[in-house]
């Protein structure tokens, strides 16, 4: 009863301790903003709540899937509310989108889109409590300073409780941004100081946190079950027998309208399947175990692995589709250049299962839904809600529940309109739980890719030509989700005469973001590309790679729209940045400056996306039989002029290291017959303990730049650094993700 | 069929398929939820919970093996989550999105049991069957030895089922 509680906890809340304040009142302005439209500035009655005993309530207003976003958002306002960290409970809102923007969990844009609207929500509350204060004591506003949590009125040697304060608080209105002063950076209390998971009391003891420990009264458990094939549909079943089967309540076909199109929506939704309700989620999956479905498969059974790598390679022996990109004379350069290196580079699809298989509770009743989510995007989910079952956003109520896990997954909301849709059917609150089978075999995956590069040195060694012929998927002018690349990836403007070309074939299977999206596969294929570069030139890797960033043409003139990957390329990163932080890797990882033994070496890579600048240096012994062991990573960040909670930013950095070395050495899903073949955990293998490197150390490069977020960038340049690592080991140049295929395993 | 179970000290009787997963026993009929599902078959030990003493995965222990054993799960580690274990993953600040947590802390309470002064590579062994999709493993690890630690410097933990922990 995870959000009924809250609910109604925020009653007794305000009644039990006769205060209130900063309340919840509502401006008409603000509720009458649209869908996603910025509240600037964010209202403070609509964040803190101080009651009259003087204890805080922060609301965070963000999905919590493991970013910690949750804990930080908090602390902004908190900071400069001037209230102590340990006096503060945190409270989650739910979907609100009349009250709050950008409730969102995605593209690493918590940081960089909240750094200021929260400080100033913190910093309205704290100016309306020096009012309150002034007022009362009949001083100037100017006489008046606070810290913990209290206004202090110095020359009369008095100081009142922002409880005292809260009711008349409550009456005030919120002053203009304009007038708000920030705390300087060096008195910080809170930003900049280690602030443990809000959650964290709770996981440790097991807590019904997450929305899969969400029960409402009455609920059924559902399984839903789909066909393997995308949009394939149910000609028959024993779906009497199933109903008749222990602890069953239930069970109805569902059928959608055909997708035709040969790129599928982003996010389809509601598909062809059965489900099944019963008493407990056991019964429901024990029942489906016995479920006999005759398919319809439709066209999209024809589809594989092996035909997209075949029609992959026929791409790649023709004249390119399209051309995205054309600077100067590639093809003439590479003609007339002193040494050419061409390779092909290719990587697979992969799955994001994240450890909380996808779930959602849903209550429709008279005409209304009430939704428990772990959603990444709660606002996109409410709109497939409302056109699928014909009601309207003022019908859905969404409670947002902590998510073991997003990773990107959870940025589409198929799920939540299956509980929803299968909760109105039934008549009952539904609790619907995939199987994590359901999970791999349904996701959006991160599309798989090959890429054909060709680029030419001059006699110094400079790279004057790059030609690369992108195939991916699609159809016509169109790529499938996340599948595109942007004509500004790197190393665009950094080579005088650059070429980006690309193919595509038609897919069948949904592909969608996965952390670090583009950037967790381009990464690889450049940043080893350059790699080779650096190698064929006789230069150091770490010389070359800054030489190249030396480079740069100045930033041309925007071209016309273009699919661009989301987060990654190279256009608006500053290349002194760039610099900044393979120096600083370069230094504190002693490139250069050790003897290391036999087979074992460092590899370098740098890669800029969702505004942060991650360079990245691996250490990594390699056995006669391909056995590999990361000793150490080191990594060097620029993400701004402020590391807010660095506990935690620490720990998604390393975090995103070790998810990028288990894309990189065993992940992939392949097709057979338009079916995922790989199924559960065994088969889509991921770093365990025993495999992750011993240390990773990590340097933050403060600059003066505004903080940026750290869920995706660190994930990129690892896959690269250690291959190119392996490569300085064995002189095995790896082309090919993940490393398994090439023989490769952890030591 | 009727099962008797001792969960967390308390006796409580069933009605459940002979072949139901202890793990959905507990969470689906006694609403014990902090033990959790991740994959079904034993790979990612997400559901890891203490039966007579020993980190089992209850996605695969049918709840007809389960009883009439004392069952530990995360709710009834310590009385007052104060468990070593725990005071370690909270002062390390271990989890990100903290799903994979209460399986690492049982498999790390049970091997604490065990080899008290563990060294990296007895964690390495006893934790590599608990998966963490967020990659915390580095602060598992450090917090394991916190909480090897902590334990050294007081008296054995009691916790619910302490009696049944200190005979194995």
């Amino acid at each position: 009863m995870v959000g009924l509680n809250r609910r109604s906890f925020l009653k007794v809340t305000a009644l039990g301790t006769g205060g209130v304040l900063i309340g919840l009142q509502l401006e008409p302005e603000a509720k009458a903003q649209g869908r996603g439209a910025p509240a600037a500035p964010p209202d403070p009655h609509a964040y803190i709540k101080v009651a009259s005993d003087g204890t805080v309530t922060i609301m965070a207003k963000n999905p919590e899937v493991g970013q910690g976003i949750r804990t930080m958002l908090p602390m902004l306002i908190a900071e400069e509310l001037d209230v102590d960290w340990k006096s503060v409970k945190i409270e989650q809102t739910d979907f609100d989108d009349s009250k709050y923007a950008g409730q969102v969990a995605g593209g690493s844009t918590g940081t960089p889109t909240n750094w200021t609207p929260m400080r100033q929500v913190g910093a309205a509350g704290r100016a309306m409590f020096i009012t309150a204060a002034a007022q009362t004591w009949s001083v100037p506003e100017t006489e008046c300073t606070t810290a913990s949590g209290r206004v202090l009125h110095q020359s009369s040697n008095r100081s009142i409780n922002y409880g005292e304060l809260a009711s008349k608080v409550a009456t005030l209105p919120a002053p203009a941004p304009a007038s708000l002063k920030f705390k300087d950076p060096a008195d910080y209390k809170i930003i900049g100081h280690s602030q443990t998971g809000s959650d964290v009391p709770a996981i440790v003891t097991g807590k019904p946190i997450f929305n899969i420990d969400v029960t409402v009264p009455g609920m059924q458990y559902a399984v839903f079950e789909k066909c393997g094939v995308f949009g394939g549909k149910v000609v028959s079943s024993n779906i009497e027998d199933i109903k008749k089967l222990p602890g069953v309540k239930n069970a109805f076909v569902i059928e959608r309208p055909d997708i035709t199109d040969a790129v599928l929506p982003g996010d389809p939704g509601l598909e062809n399947g059965i489900a099944i309700l019963a008493e407990t989620w056991w019964h429901a999956q024990s029942a489906r175990k016995q479920l006999k479905v005759e398919w319809n498969e439709g066209p999209r059974a024809q589809y594989s692995s092996v035909a997209y790598a075949q029609k992959a390679d026929e791409l790649s022996k023709q004249a390119p589709q399209r051309k995205i990109r054309e600077d100067g004379d590639a093809e003439g350069t590479l003609k007339g250049a002193a040494k050419v290196v061409e390779a092909a580079y290719s990587y697979p699809f992969i799955a994001h299962a994240p450890l909380e298989p996808q779930n959602c509770t849903a209550n429709f009743k008279d005409g209304k839904v009430e939704i428990w989510t772990n959603s990444q995007t709660p606002g996109s989910g409410r709109r497939l809600v409302t056109s699928t079952l014909g009601i309207t956003d003022k019908d859905v109520t969404i409670h947002m529940v902590r998510g073991g896990g997003g990773f990107g997954r959870r940025l589409n909301n198929d799920y939540m309109v299956e509980a929803a849709y299968i909760s109105k059917q039934a008549g009952v609150p539904v609790k619907l739980l995939w199987s994590r089978e359901d999970d791999m075999t349904h996701d959006y995956y991160r599309p798989g890719g090959f890429q054909y590069l060709k680029a030419g040195l001059d006699a110094s060694g400079k790279v004057v030509a790059w030609r690369n012929h992108f195939i991916s998927y699609g159809d016509g002018e169109r790529f499938v989700a996340s599948g595109a690349m942007g004509p500004s990836e790197f190393p665009q403007r950094f080579i005088p005469n650059y070429t980006l070309q690309s193919s595509v074939m038609p897919l069948g299977i949904r592909t969608g973001a996965l952390r670090a999206p583009s950037s967790n596969a381009f990464a690889f294929v450049i940043q080893s590309f350059i790699d080779e570069l650096a190698h064929a030139a006789g230069k150091d890797p770490i010389e070359f790679r800054l030489a190249l960033l030396d480079s740069s043409a100045p930033v041309p003139a925007a071209q016309p729209a273009a699919p661009g990957g989301r987060g990654g390329g190279a256009l608006g990163m500053n290349a002194e940045r760039m610099k900044g932080v393979t120096q600083l890797v370069a230094e504190k990882s002693g490139w250069g400056k050790k003897t290391l033994p036999k087979g074992t070496a460092m590899g370098v890579a740098f890669h800029f996306s969702h505004q942060g600048y991650f360079a990245e240096v691996a250490e990594v012994s390699v056995s006669p039989a391909n056995k590999v062991k990361i000793n150490k990573i080191w990594v060097a960040a620029d993400v701004g002029s402020q590391i807010i909670n660095p506990s935690a930013a620490d720990n998604i950095v390393q975090g995103g290291i070790i998810d990028g070395l288990s894309e990189m050495m065993t992940q992939e899903i392949t097709i057979e017959k338009g079916r995922v073949v790989q199924t559960n955990y065994d088969k889509h293998g991921m770093v365990r303990l025993a495999q992750a490197p011993p240390v990773i150390e990590i340097h933050y490069l403060k600059s003066t730049y505004s903080p940026t977020g750290l869920g995706e960038p660190a994930l990129p340049p690892a896959l690269p650094a250690v291959s190119n690592a392996i490569f300085s080991a064995t002189g095995k140049r790896i082309r090919q993700l993940p490393l398994s295929k090439s023989g490769f395993s952890w030591a | 069929m009727a099962y008797k179970l001792i969960v967390n000290g308390q006796t409580t009787t069933v009605d459940a398929p002979a072949d139901m997963p202890l793990l959905w026993v507990l969470r689906d009929m006694l609403n014990l939820r902090g033990t959790k599902y991740g994959c079904g078959i034993g790979q990612c030990g997400a559901c890891t919970v203490h039966l007579n003493g020993k980190p089992t995965r209850s996605c695969l222990t049918p709840v007809s093996t389960a009883a009439n054993q004392p069952i530990i799960t995360i709710e009834g580690l310590s009385p007052d989550g104060k468990h070593p274990v725990q005071i370690a993953w909270e002062e390390i600040d271990v989890p990100q999105c903290g799903y994979c947590q209460a399986g690492q802390i049982m498999s790390a309470a049970a091997l604490l049991t065990k080899t008290p002064k563990p060294t990296d590579k007895d964690i390495d062994s006893a934790m590599n069957g608990n998966l963490c999709r967020c990659g915390t493993y580095l602060r598992i690890r450090a917090a394991v030895h916190k909480a090897a630690e902590l334990a050294g410097n007081k008296a054995p933990h009691k916790s619910t089922g302490a009696a049944v922990l200190e005979e194995v």
